[in-house]
């Protein structure tokens, strides 16, 4: 029997061959909440009754919507969740830690062939790892933290086949940009998108979380990076994982192949992720505010694609650069190599680790009328916080670029050929 | 098994494509567990007079892809406590979807719905019909899984696991 990578997670989950459409009760390997949607979990866990979560080695919970607390409500829902932290005895990520996914998979939660759910919409991110992550709300996670099961119904995939190197300055960002645009912000609600291919054998775990990150832009309930070639982290090292990779002939809902070869730096103008347009069409965009951060692209390499294009450099008069790091960790190693001198040098404002001005809530809000280049994952109307701002998704380097003319700019020139990695990324 | 309510009758307040969460409840508004103020700031961004002119009982329907966007629970949560008595959309983002049922927020999906706005809707939540009284055109809605019909007539997930314990997957 011929299996996707979804169908092979949970059918080996259910102990019986499942193939799409099926619906299955499973137990999860793992399960996580935000400040952002914990809360009302708790809440509904108490109204099921309460009691001990069914793993406290298996649940843990994190502080990174809304961080530091901005007001006293905000710091009231982060006392009430290390209350429960501490009752329960789970694990608890505080304030500058970093965001949900990252930690997830930096501190070993997540693994290969696992289940895992998560109260935040940007879980299959952790798909990156060959898990099959999906994102819940508060009252799915409370059944979690009771029952340690779940009830999924096994998607339809999409295989997306990625061949090529990527062009100077181009990166995975571009790459899940253009596939959000051609599949549309509906173009897998329900599916699982599954990437493979010789371009995502040669990414690093950063790249593929990229990839994986934003298949919920296409409503998609799982993204799943084959894992071959992967370095996984320390965290996971010496543990041994189920097989999870796709069958080479498993069916799929639709097949892509995309030789990155051809792609540029792309850009999704406002006010849907699928309005996806080739640099080239929206450079000379005035910017007021640029934000390097989120689950999508704040990791080193992130921080090293904008060093390569500040360095040296002042941003432009008029332009807010604001940076965060994915975790303290990332933080830490940009620190010791130098990377948050350099942009802090050109004149970058560096954040707590954690969602930031992503969610809206704090941190950096654009006034009326502003235009923000960011590395994010939506452009929605008022996602940033203010409805009558105007929010434009790119690569880092597109932002760093960007943020350096305060227009919209491609960063092409600022990197220099090289053969083989990644984003033909340049050093910082 | 006792039976939530499963018909209602109101008036359509139609609202467009790819509404996501963002527009249902802004982020600035989700922290919070009051679900009497998420309801003061529904729709705030896409309609800013809709919240003060919703009524206990109407209905909200919506073209393609309702609610996509993030988990936020606090989306379905403030149409409830609006008073809106269920949802109808051509299509659901799958978590706002998941969301609905789990907090007892009836969303049935019709997907060649074409009605008006001010329309007088009749939904009857079981059997997926949807009745324009104001037309007397007649719509039938996709059917949910079984477990999601068993979680909505019990009125959302806690109490359905406060029933039952686990789940029961009954084809």
């Amino acid at each position: 029997m011929q299996l996707t990578a979804a169908e092979k997670i949970l059918s080996r989950k259910a102990g019986e061959v499942l193939r799409a459409g099926d619906i299955v009760v499973a137990d999860v390997d793992g399960a996580m909440g935000t400040d952002a949607t914990a809360p009302f979990a708790i809440k509904a866990f108490e109204g099921m009754g309460g009691g001990p979560v069914w793993d406290n080695q298996r649940f843990s919970l994190v502080l990174d919507h809304a961080t530091p607390a901005p007001n006293e409500r905000v710091s009231g829902l982060h006392a009430l969740m290390r209350d429960f932290a501490r009752e329960q005895g789970v694990k608890l990520y505080e304030v500058g830690d970093g965001i949900c996914h990252q930690l997830m998979v930096e501190n070993g939660h997540a693994g290969p062939g696992e289940l895992f759910v998560g109260a935040d919409s940007h879980t299959p991110t952790i798909g990156a790892l060959g898990s099959f992550a999906v994102g819940i709300g508060s009252t799915d996670l409370a059944a979690v933290m009771r029952t340690g099961r779940i009830w999924l119904k096994v998607p339809r995939s999409i295989r997306v086949e990625l061949t090529g190197s990527f062009r100077p300055g181009t990166f995975p960002k571009d790459v899940i940009l253009h596939l959000v645009g051609k599949l549309g912000i509906a173009g897998a609600t329900y599916e699982a998108v599954e990437f493979g291919g010789s371009a995502v054998r040669s990414l690093s775990l950063a790249g593929r979380m990229v990839l994986a990150n934003m298949v919920a832009e296409m409503g998609a309930k799982a993204g799943l990076v084959d894992t071959t070639g992967l370095e996984l982290p320390d965290a996971l090292a010496g543990r041994d994982f189920p097989e999870h990779n796709a069958d080479a002939g498993a069916t799929y809902r639709q097949r892509i192949e995309l030789d990155i070869s051809d792609l540029g730096p792309q850009v999704a103008v406002p006010n849907l992720p699928d309005n996806v347009k080739d640099v080239r069409e929206v450079a000379g965009t005035k910017v007021q505010m640029a934000f390097i951060g989120s689950c999508t692209n704040s990791r080193l390499e992130d921080l090293h694609a904008a060093a390569a294009v500040l360095k040296g450099q002042r941003i432009a008069p008029g332009v807010r650069l604001i940076v965060t790091t994915a975790s303290r960790r990332i933080f830490n190693e940009a620190l010791a190599d130098g990377t948050v001198q350099t942009l802090s040098e050109a004149g970058a404002t560096f954040i707590t680790s954690g969602c930031g001005p992503c969610v809206g809530t704090h941190q950096g809000v654009p006034s009326d009328g502003e235009n923000v280049i960011s590395t994010t994952n939506r452009n929605f109307r008022g996602r940033m916080g203010n409805p009558n701002s105007s929010i434009y998704l790119s690569s880092p380097a597109v932002v760093a670029a960007s943020a350096l003319t305060g227009e919209v700019t491609d960063p092409a020139r600022f990197f220099e050929p090289v053969a083989g990695a990644a984003g033909g990324r340049a050093e910082a | 098994m006792s039976r939530a309510v499963s018909s209602y009758e109101g008036r359509a307040h139609l609202v467009g494509d790819n509404v996501d969460t963002d527009r249902i409840i802004p982020g600035k508004y989700t922290k919070t567990l009051d679900t009497s103020e998420l309801a003061s700031h529904l729709l705030e961004d896409y309609d800013p007079t809709l919240a003060g002119r919703l009524e206990v009982g109407d209905i909200l329907a919506a073209g393609e892809n309702f609610g996509c966007g993030s988990s936020r629970e606090q989306a379905p949560i403030a149409i409830k406590a609006a008073g809106v008595s269920c949802v109808v959309a051509r299509s659901f983002a799958r978590i706002f979807f998941r969301n609905a049922i789990n907090v007892g927020l009836p969303v049935i999906e019709v997907p060649d719905l074409q009605i008006e706005d001010g329309s007088r809707l009749s939904v009857d939540v079981r059997s997926g019909r949807v009745l324009d009284l104001t037309t007397g055109n007649e719509y039938a809605g996709t059917r949910m899984p079984p477990v999601m019909s068993q979680i909505l007539a019990a009125g959302g997930l806690q109490a359905y696991l406060r029933a039952g314990g686990d789940y029961t997957v009954k084809e």
